[in-house]
């Protein structure tokens, strides 16, 4: 029973982590429809820019991060600005091939930077430490703080999303972009806004990642599905959904790692499925799409 | 009835649907010689070249499949991957396991492909745009995890062809005597026309599936679903005899691409990048949506590789920049702008109300 | 103030109009009339820049505004209530009229206290998701969320369309009070007995031109419905 129980526990944890992923992801679709197939490579672009940061300037990783989120939000306005505000618009195929076309220009880009070495963010003892709870059950410190982390994002974003004037013409855009032009909203500027937070997001997730496990120019690809998989189970334009998803991924792969831990990803994968076809427009859509 | 709205309906009936064009007539002909041309090639070319020409030749016909699917059905998939996996997978089951000649194999693998096409439509339809697209992809990474839990067909290492199996392809006899090579080079020619069938039939397919009354369906629900169907259209088994139909063609390419190479695993077979990322980048650089933009694209995804590939990292910063350029200022692919251009069509599907008397 | 001169519109090959000359004088109510596909929305559409025009064939304050786009011919102080309603769907009622005003923020009569005092059911909905709303609280919203902008012209697109008579009466009782602030208001209907009521001029369209424009006591039934129906 509380080894159970420890597994519940290891899949919500873990489930933060992806939920992270997924909440800057998450940003974009809600907001501007925009299949960013880039995403994944661009939390890793995050993470090599808080490694060189920590490296440089002798900071540890999380002053590093807080370093590089100003600069990564900078790098996605103009990233939409000048590129990705051209290609959208009524057709789903130019942005994914845009994205596509940015996905292997990170990627490669970073190989050519900083080799194919596997790279690490090292915070010392508190990588390993861990929270005794009795009975044999133990909590990682770092899978705790990514988790708060996750709800701490959701929640600042939803309070600019549901308190604030540019919150309400996320949602309004997202809602309908023709009135929204109609009402004087520039949604160029909006995506562009939008943009820069997803990558202040895709920072904070880099940071975790890196902390997490070894790092490479090539790992963007595998994240990004597990990211998908949360936002699209989530719902469209629910934070709290996305952050839904990544738990169930992460208590589904934590599963099927129980019963063979070949059959992780496999189980993340089913869970997804099986959500979808109950549910094919996820579990708490925000109104009409 | 008065007498002007009796004249009205006698030139009406005068009106007729056509599609072809002067210059599609012409290159009906080039076409066909065209494909007799390669055919006769192996006489003269040497092993390199029909090696070469049989990735043109399948990445040729993965566009035209993925484009029937994308470009006219609507449906984007990132997942067709699955059955380029499952007709390799299958190839090597029965031609391993069941010793069945290889060039029935393909076929056979082909409508075994189309077979698992049903039940994975079945789930893949409850989602729409993006995210039928990730779930499509979702759905390939499921099939690449549960073949590398197959021990007897390798595993996650995967398995190779032994030559046993490939020695005895129908017709290898008289290609070693008509060209004067050993089993190896004439194994490559008889693939070599198995692909070249595959390149000329699929665009080919494309082409008569729109012509036919069924093209007219993907045409309306590629417009609007909702108006599709309250004409009578029914667009889920339209959808799905597309997705089927795809699915078997793909089965089939992908059992002649693992036949060349003789060698399988799960993440080569099922691999994103190589079966879906090139063969979207193809079909989309050359032109989405137009039979001829997928020849296109794959002429400059070919030209590309054979090239720059030597230069690794280097050209493919370069392909992700074309795809970028391209998508920013000829949003319809290469074949897309020069067709709205100079209002040219190779390959005309659509139609057209002509008048009496033009 | 704003006038259109000439002014043809395109949905891709399709041409809705064919050289529309209006004139809408400061603090004028013009009622647009016609029927089902006259060119009437596709009007709106063009002055709101929606629906792309050359830049001379319409102007505002004699300045060619036709190839401006919707976010820029709102921050001039040009407002639309779109046909249909088309409120914000995740937006509450009070955040569906708060978002007229984040486009142009401009200090004038109208604010969340006045069109509350214009049209009372909306505060007591003030918190309630638009979807849940009748179709006359939405269209009362739609009309306050274009006010918020203190717009100097209110262009409404078939207010009264789907709505019960009465519904459309509290509705139009409000349009005096719009007056009164000086805002000129296009009133484009097929609906004709209102906007009539209202208007100090009429246009009436008929496939996609002017088919008739004047002061409504000076038209005649059969004048109107000639010009309307073209037989």
């Amino acid at each position: 029973m509380l080894d159970w129980l420890g597994t519940i526990i290891q899949g919500v944890l873990l489930g933060g982590l992806y939920a992270l992923f997924a909440a800057g992801l998450s940003l974009i679709f809600g907001i501007m429809r925009l299949v960013n197939l880039a995403h994944g490579d661009l939390i890793v672009l995050a993470a090599f820019a808080i490694l060189s940061l920590a490296t440089w300037l002798g900071f540890d990783p999380f002053l590093a991060t807080l370093l590089a989120m100003p600069a990564m939000f900078a790098a996605g306005f103009a990233l939409q600005h000048v590129l990705l505000n051209r290609a959208l618009g009524r057709d789903l195929l130019p942005p994914l091939l845009v994205t596509f076309g940015l996905s292997i220009i990170i990627q490669n880009g970073l190989l050519e930077a900083f080799t194919a070495d596997s790279r690490r963010l090292r915070l010392g003892a508190i990588e390993t430490a861990s929270i005794e709870l009795g009975g044999n059950l133990a909590i990682g410190v770092m899978p705790l703080l990514t988790l708060g982390s996750a709800i701490a994002v959701v929640l600042l974003l939803n309070l600019l999303f549901y308190r604030t004037a540019l919150g309400r013409a996320f949602r309004a855009t997202s809602d309908d972009l023709e009135i929204a032009q109609l009402m004087g909203i520039d949604h160029h500027r909006i995506y562009s806004i939008a943009m820069g937070i997803a990558m202040v997001v895709a920072t904070i997730a880099a940071l975790y990642l890196g902390i997490r496990a070894n790092f490479d120019p090539t790992i963007g690809p595998a994240r990004l599905i597990y990211a998908f998989e949360a936002v699209i189970i989530g719902g469209l334009g629910s934070l709290w959904g996305t952050l839904a998803g990544g738990v169930i991924i992460g208590l589904a792969q934590t599963f099927g790692a129980k019963l063979n831990p070949e059959w992780q990803i496999l189980a993340g994968h089913i869970a997804f499925l099986v959500v979808v076809v109950l549910r094919p427009r996820g579990l708490f859509p925000r109104a009409v799409d | 009835m008065p007498n002007g709205d009796e004249n009205q309906l006698i030139e009406l009936a005068q009106y007729r649907i056509e599609t072809k064009t002067r210059a599609s007539a012409i290159l009906a002909l080039a076409g066909v010689a065209l494909v007799l041309i390669f055919a006769v090639l192996p006489v003269f070319a040497g092993r390199g070249l029909i090696q070469d020409l049989i990735f043109v030749f399948y990445m040729l016909a993965l566009a035209q499949c993925w484009n029937l699917l994308a470009g006219y059905a609507g449906l984007v998939s990132v997942g067709q991957q699955a059955f380029v996996g499952l007709g390799g997978y299958l190839l090597f089951a029965l031609t391993i396991g069941a010793g069945i000649d290889p060039i029935a194999a393909v076929v056979l693998s082909g409508l075994i492909a189309a077979v698992f096409a049903v039940p994975t439509a079945l789930v893949l339809f409850r989602l729409r745009g993006p995210y039928f697209a990730i779930g499509s992809w979702v759905v390939a990474e499921v099939y690449r995890l549960v073949f590398a839990q197959f021990k007897q067909l390798g595993g996650g290492t995967g398995t190779s062809l032994p030559p046993s199996a490939t020695n005895e392809i129908f017709g290898i006899e008289w290609v070693k005597e008509m060209f004067e090579v050993r089993s190896p080079a004439a194994r490559d020619i008889i693939t070599y026309w198995i692909a070249l069938a595959l390149a000329a039939g699929a665009p080919l397919l494309v082409y008569l599936v729109l012509r036919s009354r069924y093209g007219l369906a993907l045409f309306a629900i590629r417009d609007s679903e909702a108006t599709a169907e309250s004409a009578g259209v029914d667009s889920f088994r339209a959808k799905l005899g597309v997705y089927v139909l795809v699915a078997a063609a793909t089965g089939m390419i992908g059992a002649l691409i693992y036949l060349q190479k003789a060698r399988i695993s799960p993440d080569a077979a099922f691999s994103v990048l190589d079966w879906s990322a090139y063969v979207i980048f193809i079909v989309i650089i050359g032109g989405v949506g137009t039979i001829e933009g997928p020849i296109v694209g794959v002429i400059v995804f070919y030209t590309m590789q054979h090239y720059l590939a030597d230069f690794g990292t280097w050209y493919l910063i370069l392909l992700g920049a074309l795809a970028i350029v391209i998508m920013l200022f000829a949003p319809k692919g290469i074949w897309g702008y020069v067709a709205q251009r100079y209002r040219v069509a190779l390959f005309p599907v659509r139609r057209m109300l002509v008048r009496p008397h033009e | 103030m704003l006038e259109t001169r000439g002014l043809t519109a395109h949905y891709g090959d399709f041409q809705a109009l064919y050289g529309i000359d209006t004139v809408i004088g400061p603090g004028e109510t013009i009622a647009i009339i016609g029927a089902n596909g006259a060119g009437k929305s596709s009007y709106l559409k063009a002055i709101t820049g929606l629906i792309r025009a050359e830049p001379d064939s319409v102007r505002f304050e004699d300045s060619p505004i036709g190839a401006l786009g919707a976010a820029s011919i709102l921050k001039l102080g040009i407002a639309m209530v779109p046909e249909g309603r088309r409120l914000f769907s995740s937006l509450t009622v009070e955040e569906n009229l708060l978002i007229g005003s984040y486009g142009r923020n401009v200090a004038g009569i109208w604010s969340l206290d006045s069109i509350y005092g214009l049209f009372p059911p909306l505060k007591e909905r003030r918190t309630a998701p638009s979807h849940t709303l009748s179709g006359g609280e939405q269209q009362m919203t739609a009309i306050g969320r274009a006010l918020m902008s203190n717009p100097r012209v209110l262009l409404c697109d078939e207010i009264s369309l789907g709505l019960a008579p009465i519904v459309i009466r509290n509705i139009y009782d409000a349009m005096p009070r719009i007056k009164q602030t000086g805002t000129s208001i296009v009133l484009v209907e097929q609906d004709i007995a209102q906007a009539m009521k209202v208007a100090d001029r009429v246009y009436c369209f008929q496939e996609g031109r002017v088919s008739l424009s004047g002061r409504p006591e000076e038209l005649t039934r059969e004048q109107v419905h000639l010009a309307y129906f073209g037989h």
